[in-house]
């Protein structure tokens, strides 16, 4: 992780959304400001606290001896606070222990076991950061891309079936298949675009009707000979080709792939295009307001087929990562719900690359921790979905988190609400 | 800060007042299916479930069982389960069940082969289980079942019981571990038809035939299995295989909607004990013993023993068969019930040859 790419690039600052301050003032007046009015950073952080307490009540009420202890509460009210506690602690132990770091795995002094957590929770993250992108670009341009997973689908289709039926020398067989899925991607994506630009079919049904469409694409094609893998005795595709697939970056033992350079590369392009270009400028300007941006001569037609497009293309490279990197070949759920949890990622990041990568990050530490907290813990593994939603919930209403924390209101703290939601206003 | 403590305080009396007056019992803490690091002996197995979750009525439920069935008849037995929310936690929850200890890890699925031989090559000395799939490695037991012979015995007692000369079947997807149990529907049917020089016909399917067939493409769209046995009732079958999970179950809706004129067989599990409902219409069940397997490889782990190689269910070791036939016991005409009898004998003794292609080797 230490090329260049790797690096991350500082979180753009809108100047909406930042407290405005007086240059004068001292760093210790700001962070107390910060804290005191509540911004962006700030209520996503109380956010987190908030939904990790809840979650430890839902550890605790699902937890069989404290529910034991709370029928004797009167009579030793102590057993079940102490039961309680080690549930909780326990679970999120167990989810930190997966997410980041086993105590146990530094005595041991494996180098794989002790990276094994760091390395799962990349990789996790990998399919979410580019998901979120694609959704979070979509959003810029005042679109809501609810199409990642069929997107995800048909990028996995493409980059697959040329990994496994073609057979080219190595690198040029890994770029002609990452080139496949993104053709993939921006195909699948490409379609809404133009459905809504020549039709104005809205975009959130078109999506999701493509999602149905990529679904079923996909079950019709693992029966398919040439497609299925012999003996055709299940529902999945032929392996991979070796020459096809992304480099392990740890050793062969852990799992963490070359797809997190493509996806900081993705986000530091989709940074620049944003921020940098002119094309991007259109994008922003389509998403802040159709009208003023066409009377300005832009073309909101083609801006929201290239947006679509484009998106397509990041989800695809999810799709890519998912066949050429962690799974070596495609089955049914080949998407793993990451279409729809970049939607969450993107809400997260604010439709921010910067954002989305830590967002990503943040939910990859989730997903692995959650497998070593049920693995070890019994805790179901669908708590990780509720905190995810719940992170969501409270960042999407800013209002509850400074009501429960008594911050004072402050300008700009939410979400940059308006952007997010403008998709439904098409 | 006043809030939350008002919010706490609130929570606080609520959770009193559901239910705290009782008395403390000294059972102690039961733990509901892991006790990690309880007990130096005991055999911690554990078991990797795909996608559903552990109560999905059909396969990850009647595997689990399997292990519960062991446990209660060896206490040296530690069990656990991780379920997975997609293919993507196969490798994870593999790894996961090998680092906590587990001697023994059970993956419920043939889409884990994969995983499985990398993590199975990896952890030589510790021992796996499969469930619908042959590894070919030494340290992992398969669990596969020829269910085309329990299907056979469906299929022929569904054209003994047809009033109008059709039956039908249809599958979820058009995969083998579907398919198999199509084919054996058909075979018994054709074999049935020879036999009595009868010409019933099989709707949805033909096993000559492998690409065309009709199938629901899900497992769990009710109305979709309702809407293909209504077309199959339409063209005159009266009695429907649904090869498709919880689609299958608007099967049971349509028979129910008919008022009996059209009738069910089920498939996996016995219909009566996983879907009661329609337990009227079920003629019966073709099974697959998933539990049955599970418990025995699991009972052998516990005595130190691990099995090796694979294990085919077949009539003969009970590992697929009909159920009982239940509300249709007075139905069914005690001549077609021993006839059956000797078919389930012929095809034990390879009298009957079965020619599903979809048959584990």
């Amino acid at each position: 992780m230490s090329t260049p790419t790797a690096t991350d690039p500082p979180p753009p600052t809108d100047p909406e959304d930042a407290v405005p301050q007086p240059p004068a003032r001292s760093w210790g007046t700001r962070a107390l400001d910060a804290v005191r009015y509540g911004n962006a950073v700030v209520v996503t952080v109380l956010a987190l606290l908030v939904a990790v307490v809840v979650g430890g009540l839902l550890i605790a009420v699902a937890d069989e001896p404290t529910r034991q202890a709370m029928h004797y509460f009167f009579s030793y009210p102590w057993d079940t606070f102490s039961r309680a506690w080690s549930a909780v602690s326990s679970a999120y132990g167990a989810l930190l222990k997966g997410a980041i770091l086993d105590p146990h795995a530094l005595s041991s002094g494996s180098l794989t076991e002790i990276f094994n957590p760091l390395s799962e929770t990349v990789l996790n993250s990998i399919p979410l950061i580019l998901a979120g992108l694609s959704v979070g670009l979509a959003f810029r341009a005042g679109l809501f891309n609810i199409g990642a997973q069929g997107q995800i689908i048909l990028g996995a289709i493409f980059a697959g079936y040329v990994g496994f039926a073609w057979h080219l020398p190595v690198v040029i067989h890994l770029l002609v298949a990452l080139a496949a899925g993104i053709i993939g991607g921006a195909i699948w994506g490409g379609v809404a675009g133009v459905l809504k630009a020549k039709t104005g079919a809205h975009e959130v049904i078109t999506t999701i009707m493509l999602n149905y469409v990529a679904v079923y694409l996909l079950a019709y094609l693992l029966g398919v000979k040439g497609f299925q893998r012999p003996p055709y005795q299940q529902a999945i595709s032929r392996v991979v080709d070796t020459n096809a697939t992304l480099p392990h970056l740890l050793g062969s033992d852990l799992r963490l792939h070359a797809g997190i350079i493509i996806a900081l590369a993705a986000a530091v392009g989709v940074g620049w295009l944003l921020d940098r270009s002119t094309t991007g400028f259109q994008l922003r300007a389509v998403g802040a307001n159709p009208s003023a941006a066409r009377t300005a001569g832009m073309s909101v037609e083609r801006n929201y087929i290239l947006v679509m497009v484009l998106a397509g293309a990041l989800a695809g490279l999810a799709g890519c990562s998912q066949i050429l990197g962690t799974n070596p070949a495609i089955t049914a759920d080949i998407d793993g719900g990451f279409g729809f949890d970049g939607i969450t990622v993107a809400l997260l990041g604010r439709g921010r690359p910067g954002g989305t990568v830590l967002a990503g990050l943040l939910f990859g530490a989730l997903r692995a921790g959650g497998v070593a907290m049920q693995s070890d813990t019994g805790t179901p593994i669908d708590l990780v979905v509720v905190i995810q939603s719940l992170i969501v919930l409270f960042i999407a209403a800013p209002p509850l988190i400074r009501s429960i924390f008594r911050l004072k209101a402050a300008r700009g703290a939410g979400v940059g609400g308006s952007q997010l939601a403008k998709g439904w206003n098409g | 800060m006043r809030k939350i403590v008002q919010a706490v305080a609130v929570t606080g009396i609520l959770a009193v007042a559901l239910s705290a007056c009782g008395s403390k019992s000294d059972s102690g803490t039961g733990t509901n299916n892991t006790n990690p690091g309880s007990g130096g002996k005991a055999l911690k197995a554990c078991m990797v479930l795909d996608v559903g979750g552990v109560d999905d009525r059909s396969f990850n439920q009647s595997s689990w069982k399997g292990m519960t069935d062991a446990k209660q008849a060896n206490s040296n037995l530690a069990i656990s389960y991780v379920a997975s929310a997609s293919q993507n936690d196969y490798t994870p929850n593999l790894n996961a069940e090998v680092a906590k200890g587990c001697q023994t890890t059970i993956a419920v699925g043939g889409l884990m082969t994969d995983a499985m031989i990398k993590i199975a090559k990896k952890n030589p000395t510790k021992k796996f289980g499969i469930i619908d799939s042959n590894t070919g490695q030494p340290n992992v037991y398969g669990m596969q079942f020829n269910t085309a012979q329990g299907a056979f015995l469906g299929g022929y007692l569904a054209a003994g019981m047809t009033k109008t000369g059709k039956v039908a079947t249809f599958g979820g997807v058009n995969i083998p571990p579907v398919t198999i149990y199509m084919d054996g529907f058909w075979e018994g049917v054709q074999y049935y038809n020879q036999q009595k020089n009868k010409n019933v016909q099989v709707l949805g399917w033909n096993e000559k035939n492998q690409k065309a067939g009709t199938f629901a493409n899900s497992f769990t769209d009710q109305n979709k299995g309702k809407s293909i046995s209504a077309a199959f009732a339409q063209q005159g079958a009266d009695i429907i295989f649904p090869v498709a999970g919880g689609t299958g179950l608007g099967a049971g809706a349509l028979a129910q909607s008919s008022g009996g004129k059209v009738n069910v067989m089920w498939v996996d599990t016995d219909g009566c004990v996983s879907a009661p409902q329609y337990c009227k219409y079920f003629i019966t069940s073709v099974v697959k013993n998933l539990a049955d397997a599970v418990n025995k490889y699991v009972t052998a782990a516990a005595s130190g023993a691990f099995p090796t190689g694979t294990s085919i269910g077949t009539l003969k070791n009970q590992g697929t068969g009909l159920a009982p036939f239940h509300e249709f016991a007075s139905k069914v005409p005690s001549s077609l019930q021993s006839e059956l009898t000797q078919v389930k004998a012929d095809i034990i003794s390879g009298k009957i040859k079965i020619t599903s292609p979809a048959q584990p080797k």
